[in-house]
Order: C-alpha cells, then sequence, then structure tokens
C-alpha cells in the first residue's frame, strides 16, 4: 500500500449568515469533496456552521515568527492610527 | 392497531438500530481520525432514527413499554431488521459499501413514507431523510473511489458487492405484513422502491468499475424474525447491560 500521507486542510467555519468565516483546525483529506466531508463530520455537529471553507495547508503562506520585530513592532507607537480621537456626535449610538 | 401495523413499524425501527449497533464497532478502529468520525455520526444519526421509531411503536402498542425495553429486551426472534444490516461489518470497504446499498433504498423508503397518513411517521421519515442523504453521499463516495481505485480495492470491493448483493433482494420482496401495511396506507410496498433503487445504485457501481451479480433465488428473511448465526452475537453485545442490570440509566 502507498504509504503516502493524505494532505493537511484548514478549516473555516462560518457560523451565521453575515459572519465571517473563521478558522477552526484542520484535517487530513485526499481531494476538496472529502475535505469538506470530513469537516462537516468533524467541525459541525454542533450545529457550528452553516458554511464550511477548506484550504489546502500548504496553499497558505504565513509570515515568519522571527520577523516579528520588523513586521509588528513599528505599528506599537503610532496610537493616531486608532480612530480614537474623534469626538463623536450624540446620533451616531453605536460605532 | 393491529399487530401487523406494529410489525411494521418495527421493521423500519429495526433495521438503523442494528446498522447503528454494526457501526459503532468502528469506534475507534477507523482507517483515519476523519473516518472514524464519520462512521460513528452515522451510527448516532441511525440509532437516533431507531429511537424516535421505536418510540412510536411504544406508544401505539400501549404495553407499558418503552425504547430501551423494545431494544434491549426483545429476544432475536423478535427482531425484524433484514439480514443485510446485520452482517459482520468486514473491511472498511464492505463496511461502505453495505452503508451504501442501504442508504440507496431507505432514501426511497424515507421519500415514501414522508407523505404517509401517519403523521409521527410522516415526521420521522422526513427529519431521517436529510441525515440519509449525506450517509449515501459518503458511502457512494467510497464505493465509487475504492471500485475505482487500485487493484487491491477494486478486488476488496468488487467482493463485498459479491457477497452483499444477494441479501439486498430480502429489501424488496413483499409479504403479508407489508401487504397489511400498505392496504391500509400506512406502508409503502417494497417492490416499487426496487426501480428508483437500482437507478441510484447501477450508475454508482459502473463509475466504480464494478460488476453487479447476477439474480439468484436466495431470499434471506431477517425481516420475518429469521436471522443468520450472527445476530445473536450481536445481540448478545447490545443487550448485555441491561440484561445484566435491568433498568439501569446513566
Amino acid at each position: 500500500m502507498d504509504k503516502q500521507e493524505w494532505p493537511l486542510w484548514e478549516v473555516f467555519i462560518r457560523s451565521r449568515n453575515g459572519l465571517d468565516h473563521k478558522h477552526c483546525g484542520s484535517l487530513h483529506a485526499p481531494d476538496p469533496r472529502m475535505a469538506l466531508q470530513n469537516a462537516r463530520d468533524i467541525y459541525t455537529r454542533r450545529l457550528e456552521g452553516v458554511s464550511i471553507w477548506v484550504i489546502r495547508a500548504d496553499q497558505i503562506h504565513a509570515s515568519d515568527p522571527d520577523a516579528k520585530p520588523e513586521m509588528f513592532d513599528p505599528a506599537e507607537d503610532k496610537i493616531y492610527r486608532h480612530p480614537t480621537f474623534y469626538k463623536l456626535p450624540d446620533e451616531v449610538d453605536h460605532m | 392497531m393491529t399487530s401487523a401495523h406494529l410489525d411494521y413499524l418495527l421493521r423500519l425501527a429495526d433495521n438503523p438500530l442494528i446498522l447503528g449497533q454494526r457501526l459503532s464497532e468502528w469506534c475507534g478502529h477507523g482507517p483515519v481520525l476523519e473516518e472514524d468520525l464519520a462512521l460513528a455520526n452515522t451510527a448516532l444519526d441511525l440509532i437516533g432514527q431507531a429511537r424516535l421509531l421505536l418510540t412510536h411503536v411504544a406508544t401505539l402498542e400501549s404495553k407499558g413499554r418503552n425504547e430501551d425495553q423494545l431494544a434491549f429486551l426483545r429476544s432475536e426472534r423478535e427482531f425484524r431488521n433484514w439480514t443485510l444490516v446485520e452482517l459482520p461489518n468486514g473491511d472498511f470497504g464492505r463496511t461502505v459499501m453495505r452503508n451504501f446499498l442501504f442508504s440507496a433504498c431507505q432514501l426511497h423508503l424515507w421519500q415514501a413514507l414522508q407523505g404517509g397518513p401517519d403523521a409521527q411517521l410522516a415526521a420521522i421519515a422526513a427529519k431521517s431523510l436529510k441525515e440519509t442523504r449525506y450517509h449515501l453521499r459518503h458511502a457512494a463516495d467510497w464505493v465509487v473511489r475504492l471500485g475505482d481505485g487500485t487493484g487491491e480495492s477494486h478486488a476488496r470491493m468488487q467482493a463485498a458487492l459479491d457477497e452483499l448483493w444477494p441479501y439486498t433482494a430480502e429489501l424488496f420482496s413483499a409479504d403479508p405484513v407489508e401487504q397489511a401495511a400498505v392496504a391500509t396506507g400506512l406502508g409503502v410496498a417494497s417492490a416499487s422502491l426496487r426501480a428508483p433503487w437500482e437507478a441510484t445504485v447501477r450508475p454508482l457501481l459502473e463509475e466504480a468499475t464494478l460488476a453487479i451479480p447476477a439474480p439468484t433465488p436466495f431470499l434471506s428473511r431477517g425481516k420475518l424474525g429469521v436471522h443468520s448465526e450472527h445476530m445473536g452475537h450481536l445481540l448478545a453485545e447490545m443487550q448485555i447491560m441491561q440484561r445484566s442490570h435491568p433498568g439501569a440509566q446513566w
């Protein structure tokens, strides 16, 4: 028997219409169709979702953890990028 | 409420009950984690269908029995499931082949029953139909993959089909219990399900490059209470808790 492992897939589930798909875990499957079925069986057993995305894990490009200082730290002292310096009119209830 | 009516409902209940018990045997033994869960999910769906139907039977017969007593305290001869569902699982290929042949039949059966005069049964059929669609899709996928897979997987699937196919004759055979249920409008003439069932399974078996065995005169009789030698062992395992600790609850 071929010992080749099934590829890894990352699973994203949308819990309700209108919300975003959120990453919820991963699984192994030979192809997209089976990956969706496995995701249904593993991650939506308790009514968790209304839509599933699966993405081959090797198709995801991730940032390098070692590059964290130059990637993210420069944003640390730029609080003026947050929209917290505006005075909201009272008519705007929720923002 | 005639005994033929109850007998007919028991058949509907016992098929998912016994196949659910068989599929539970895979729990912890699946070829991969994902399939282990898929089979356990299917088993739970089937046991859920059986619970609803057994509760319905218990209410109609009004003998003070409940679903547990019907499932765990009946003897072998009192079970009305098709022989097909009590046969041992065999390998994974044979398990999915049985699920495939079974689900395809259940699909058409639930479709026919969801419009029936017994409102409770119709509701159970409608719920079960959705579950069955998924079971069929899952099983059919594997039948095609493994049938049209490697030489080894093809040979195993062909062997599974050769072994299981003769047991499907029972799914479509008429008898007095069914005729009584059909006469009152409650039941479905299973012979009328044969053509739609074949229309479902044949194209998929062809896609799986599997050869359908020639018909034989063999007719199993599980639904009449005459079971194979495997049934007693299955019931021993399924019923031991209730029989050793009557009335025990979780």
